[in-house]
């Protein structure tokens, strides 16, 4: 299959390690990603103080633009996947807004009919390739590693999407087929705080000290995410939580594309993994130095 | 609790009648936003937030305060800007009230209204996010963060220093900002919605702005819940 990749602001730099990780899996799946040509920002970020049209009309020109190239988008971070897939959902339900979108797009002869699908990529992997092809494909076993599953808020919510809202599995049944040991981690779709981060930073440093801690509590070797926001949080403030709560966190944060690439025989540096802040623990470390032949 | 600042029953100031304006009419843009009238009042989204315990006005007391006629109160409080539309108040209502969407919509009506005693700082971040797109189509984090510190207090920059320095040697930090390709075609977008966005009337209310309490909610309309 052929999708429209839409990588977001976050996964070009900062995140690299998500967008190299993707493309990785994805071509070694056999499935080709087609970057958008010059996509913008999905308008996560200015919902919030813009008015209708232009918020909508911002994330209506990736869909457009994909739809161009007749192809469903793909875009890994969840923020852009829940912006873009409510811009499709407020476009079909008010047919106003669709029109008025439409006629801004026109600007730059552009026009949107409504017919991108977006998907997550886990959605594609599991539902549409299927854990039995994947399987087929893997290199090496996960052996026991201890994973906590990390699905956060926006990709399960607010509407009903490819997971359950309150309890979506799709990552656990994905890993524990790779040999993995699902830990048991209720706090799998508690919020991270996201933005809270840069706005109410004690609230955030809280929430991610509680998801840390549930972590630990249950003796994972590493928590996967599937979102940016959340890997920064996770990832990026463990050393500040630390310091603030006396604790001693040191638990690896891997993109749930990463470990997958690792049970598909890719090597630490094509799945970007040399990006990350906190060393692998030594099981996961012996299990991507299995070679295989 | 605020002290009531309702004149008498039933009836609301000037300025609780504009602010309900406000927001009704965003509360319009949602879709199924009117099931704000069928709050049960259960706490159910209380429960269900992550960061109530911060909050000064829970999000089941928004909706209350909102019958009741008292949206200064909501507009002044610090829950709709702690508020990091998670969810999960929304997935759990059993009303089906889209309380993060409203949260939204309670935002948009405090900043175009100026009420900011608690949330300054989150005005100055909105702004810079929308200058980065609107200067380079894309958001490049470097820049907002650095200008951001620079308008808060610069002081704070210097405890990013660590991140930013792992950053570096992991190469993820990227340093100029650049513009896309059809930077020019997307300001001529964004410059035309702005114009739509000026000449939009929401459509007719259903709720009366006169009125506060059940008064307000005009005639229920309980149509069936289809499964979202
Ligand atoms: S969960 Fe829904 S019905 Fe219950 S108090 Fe909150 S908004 Fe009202
Ligand atoms: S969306 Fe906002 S109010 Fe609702 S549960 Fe999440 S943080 Fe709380």
């Amino acid at each position: 299959m052929k999708y429209a990749y839409y990588p977001g602001c976050s996964l070009e730099k900062t995140q690299r390690g998500y967008d190299e990780s993707v493309r990785e899996i994805f071509k070694t799946l056999e499935q080709e990603l087609i970057e958008i040509e010059d996509w913008n920002c999905c308008g996560a970020t200015i919902y919030m103080s813009v008015k209708e049209t232009v918020s909508l009309a911002v994330s209506a020109r990736n869909l457009a633009l994909a739809e161009k190239m007749g192809l469903d988008i793909i875009a890994p971070c969840s923020s852009c996947f829940t912006i873009l897939a409510k811009t499709n959902r407020i476009l079909s339900q008010i047919p106003e807004m669709h029109k008025n979108v439409n006629e801004a797009l026109a600007e730059s002869g552009l026009s949107y009919s409504g017919k991108t699908r977006v998907r997550h990529p886990l959605d594609i992997l599991v539902n549409d390739i299927g854990i039995e092809s994947i399987i087929h494909k893997a290199k090496r076993s996960l052996n026991g590693l201890k994973v906590a599953p990390y699905y956060g808020c926006q990709i399960v919510r607010p509407e009903k999407g490819f997971d359950d809202r309150e309890n979506p599995i799709l990552m656990d049944k994905l890993f524990s087929k790779c040999g993995a040991d699902i830990v048991y981690y209720p706090m799998k779709v508690r919020c991270c705080g996201g933005m809270l981060m840069t706005t109410f930073e004690e609230t955030a440093l809280k929430l991610n000290k509680e998801l840390l801690e549930c972590a630990e509590k249950h003796q994972a070797d590493v928590i996967v995410t599937t979102c940016p926001l959340c890997h920064m949080n996770l990832e990026g403030y463990q050393d500040k939580i630390n310091e603030i709560y006396n604790t001693n966190f040191k638990i690896p944060i891997l993109y749930f594309t990463q470990l997958l690439g690792i049970v598909l025989g890719l090597s630490e540096s094509k799945l970007g993994l040399d990006s990350a802040f906190i060393p692998v623990t030594p099981k996961l470390k012996s299990i991507m130095e299995v070679q295989y032949v | 609790m605020a002290h009531l600042s309702i004149q008498s029953a039933g009836y609301m100031s000037k300025n609780e009648a504009e602010l309900r304006r406000i927001f009704l009419e965003q509360v319009n843009f949602i879709p199924a936003g009117e099931r704000i009238k069928r709050c049960i009042q259960c706490g159910t989204c209380t429960g269900s937030c992550p960061v109530s315990y911060a909050m000064d006005i829970s999000p089941r007391q928004l909706i209350a305060l909102f019958r009741a006629g008292e949206m200064e109160t909501i507009m002044k409080s610090r829950t709709i800007w702690i508020c990091a539309s998670c969810y999960a108040c929304t997935t759990r209502c059993p009303s089906g009230i889209k309380i993060t969407d409203i949260i939204y919509a309670l935002k948009r009506t405090a900043m175009e209204k100026n009420y900011l005693s608690q949330a300054k700082h989150v005005q100055i971040l909105a702004n810079l996010f929308v200058s980065n797109l609107m200067k380079y189509g894309r958001l490049h984090e470097g820049t907002l963060i650095r200008n951001y510190y620079l308008k808060v207090g610069f002081w704070k920059l210097f405890k990013l220093i660590p991140l930013a320095k792992k950053l570096y040697q992991t190469k993820r930090l990227s340093l100029f900002p650049k513009r896309i390709n059809a930077y020019h075609s997307l300001s001529k977008i964004i410059k035309k919605a702005q114009e739509i966005d000026l000449r939009i009337t929401a459509p007719p209310l259903e709720y009366s702005t006169d009125y506060v309490g059940y008064r307000a909610l005009g005639e229920m309309k309980l149509e069936q819940r289809k499964g979202e």
